[in-house]
């Protein structure tokens, strides 16, 4: 059983006392910087932000519906290796999935590091969250946070959450040491506090909070949202299968790719330094163009499309989070997301791995038995 | 439809399944010409791409095979690449490609006849099937 604890907002100031938190918890000996989502002085964008000066927690903006990045990657450069100094960073629970992902294919680590996941309400896209925010942040904020948690869902003055947040189904995050929760809670009054480790207790001790159950409508709410979700995201999956179930539709579905890879930079989960497609190996002869053209009459230029994006999923299905962030990047609107997580899922079901879920299950490619799927081998 | 002749592209372990073919070859057992044999060091050095590579390119099987369970020259990339397989098989079959046009088998050296059947009967499989989608329609 958690250890749960509220914390009391004054004024209705929501993002106040979330700042207050992150104050207190940057206040607090063990803790060397705090890395946050926060407004840019310079633009009215929000970017992960590694604070160690407590007035600059001002700007933090950790429910503002931008989601320039997924910040498993930065953490990852945080954790890589040991910094003499514990970092605490606010993720969105995809992130938090993500980065759990890369510690297990050692590209981050837990030990100087303490998680503080809040109940996510959405983003929107990069292009669609600059051209909507405004001048007046706050009040931009505050909008969207009451549109959300009031039941009228993510959308303000015709923006809609991004494609990729309409069809999360873990809006809360499980694999935080703390985790701040917002749904089904009366924010203009109180928002929860959650230990959800040993780690996450001993932080949470000494910030001093009262102690409190969760709200009986919490459950309820979570549940509500986690299944209309679910059949958002089934419906997703049955469309983008209908779009994509032979070759040539694939083809089609990718036809505006311009090999930019994109969606590769911006996945949090494609970590290798250099990725194959760039290397020497797909830097063909001339002649070998020439040879390809003549076995159809025709090749499209640049070739490797849909080899590069088959391959992607053979290396990253079974990591995927489904943040959305390769459709983000995308310059020409290919619905990516909605194909990865499509095969992502079907991956992640055959190997009965949940990408995210759990440090301890190993990912499926890093490990293998001597008696398993019989039904693959064979004529 | 009869005149179709499938290609197949075949990576054999080199401790096991070429060896298989080897001695199919100086046992004169007959198998048919279908089948483009490329030898590589282990079926677990086999990379996902290079099927997906194969089939894009137009192949209408690919076949990878290997010593059995137990008998890996390297202790255990034949089951790494049956994870691949496995992995392969959740992921291709989506966008169409029938399952039975991937196939994993584990062939032993002194088996050159098991080689020679598997293939034959890899040919009648893949004639019923047809032409694969990648070599009738343009892949970008």
């Amino acid at each position: 059983m958690a250890k749960t604890a509220q914390i009391d907002v004054k004024d209705n100031d929501l993002l106040g006392a979330l700042r207050d938190l992150f104050r207190a918890v940057l206040a607090q000996d063990a803790i060397q910087a705090i890395l946050v989502p926060r407004r840019l002085p310079m633009k009215n964008g929000v970017m992960p932000t590694l604070i160690t000066d407590p007035e600059q927690l001002d700007g933090a903006d950790p429910l503002a519906p931008a989601f320039p990045i997924n910040g498993a990657k930065v953490v990852s450069r945080l954790t890589r290796k040991a910094s003499g100094g514990k970092v605490a960073a606010v993720m969105r629970p995809c992130e938090i999935r993500a980065f759990i992902e890369l510690v297990k294919l050692n590209q981050g680590r837990t030990e100087d590091l303490v998680i503080i996941g809040v109940d996510c309400l959405g983003a929107y896209r990069n292009t669609d969250y600059t051209r909507w925010v405004g001048d007046d942040m706050d009040e931009a904020t505050r909008k969207f946070v009451t549109g959300v948690l009031g039941g009228g869902g993510g959308a303000a003055d015709g923006v809609d959450l991004a494609p990729a947040c309409q069809v999360c189904e873990q809006p809360v995050p499980r694999g935080a040491d703390i985790a701040v929760g917002l749904f089904g809670m009366d924010t203009d009054k109180r928002v929860l506090l959650e230990a959800l480790t040993p780690a996450g207790e001993a932080l949470s001790e000494g910030l001093r909070y009262k102690k409190a159950d969760p709200p009986l409508p919490r459950r309820k709410e979570i549940d509500r949202l986690v299944a209309e979700r679910t059949a958002a995201r089934d419906t997703m999956f049955a469309e983008t299968h209908e779009a994509t179930d032979s070759l040539e539709k694939l083809t089609g579905y990718l036809a505006n790719c311009v090999n930019c890879y994109n969606c590769r930079v911006a996945c949090p989960v494609c970590y290798c330094r250099e990725c194959v497609f760039v290397t020497d190996v797909f830097d063909h002869e001339p002649v070998q163009y020439l040879r390809w053209a003549d076995q159809k009459g025709l090749i499209k230029m640049p070739t490797d499309t849909v080899f590069y994006h088959i391959t992607r999923l053979a290396h990253m299905s079974t990591a995927c989070v489904g943040c959305g962030q390769c459709s983000n990047a995308c310059p020409n609107d290919i619905p990516v997301m909605e194909l990865f997580r499509s095969i992502a899922h079907r991956t992640q079901l055959g190997f009965e791995y949940e990408a995210g879920r759990s440090l301890e299950e190993k990912p499926p490619l890093s490990e293998f038995r001597e008696e398993e799927y019989p039904e693959v081998v064979g004529i | 439809m009869n005149d179709f002749e499938p290609a197949i592209v075949a990576f054999f372990c080199n401790w096991c399944t070429y060896t298989a073919a080897d001695l199919a070859g100086t046992s004169r057992l007959a198998y048919p010409p279908n089948v483009k044999i490329i030898r590589v060091m282990c079926s677990g050095m086999v990379d996902p791409k290079y099927v997906i590579k194969a089939f894009l390119g137009g192949a209408d099987g690919v076949l990878v095979s290997g010593c059995n369970p137990g008998d890996c020259h390297y202790i255990n990339g034949n089951y790494k690449a049956r994870r691949r397989i496995k992995l392969l098989k959740e992921i291709l079959p989506q966008f169409g490609f029938e399952p039975r046009r991937l196939r994993l088998t584990w062939i032993a050296a002194s088996d050159g006849v098991l080689l020679a059947e598997t293939v034959q009967e890899l040919v009648v499989q893949l004639k019923e099937l047809g032409p694969s989608e990648a070599k009738l329609k343009m892949v970008i």
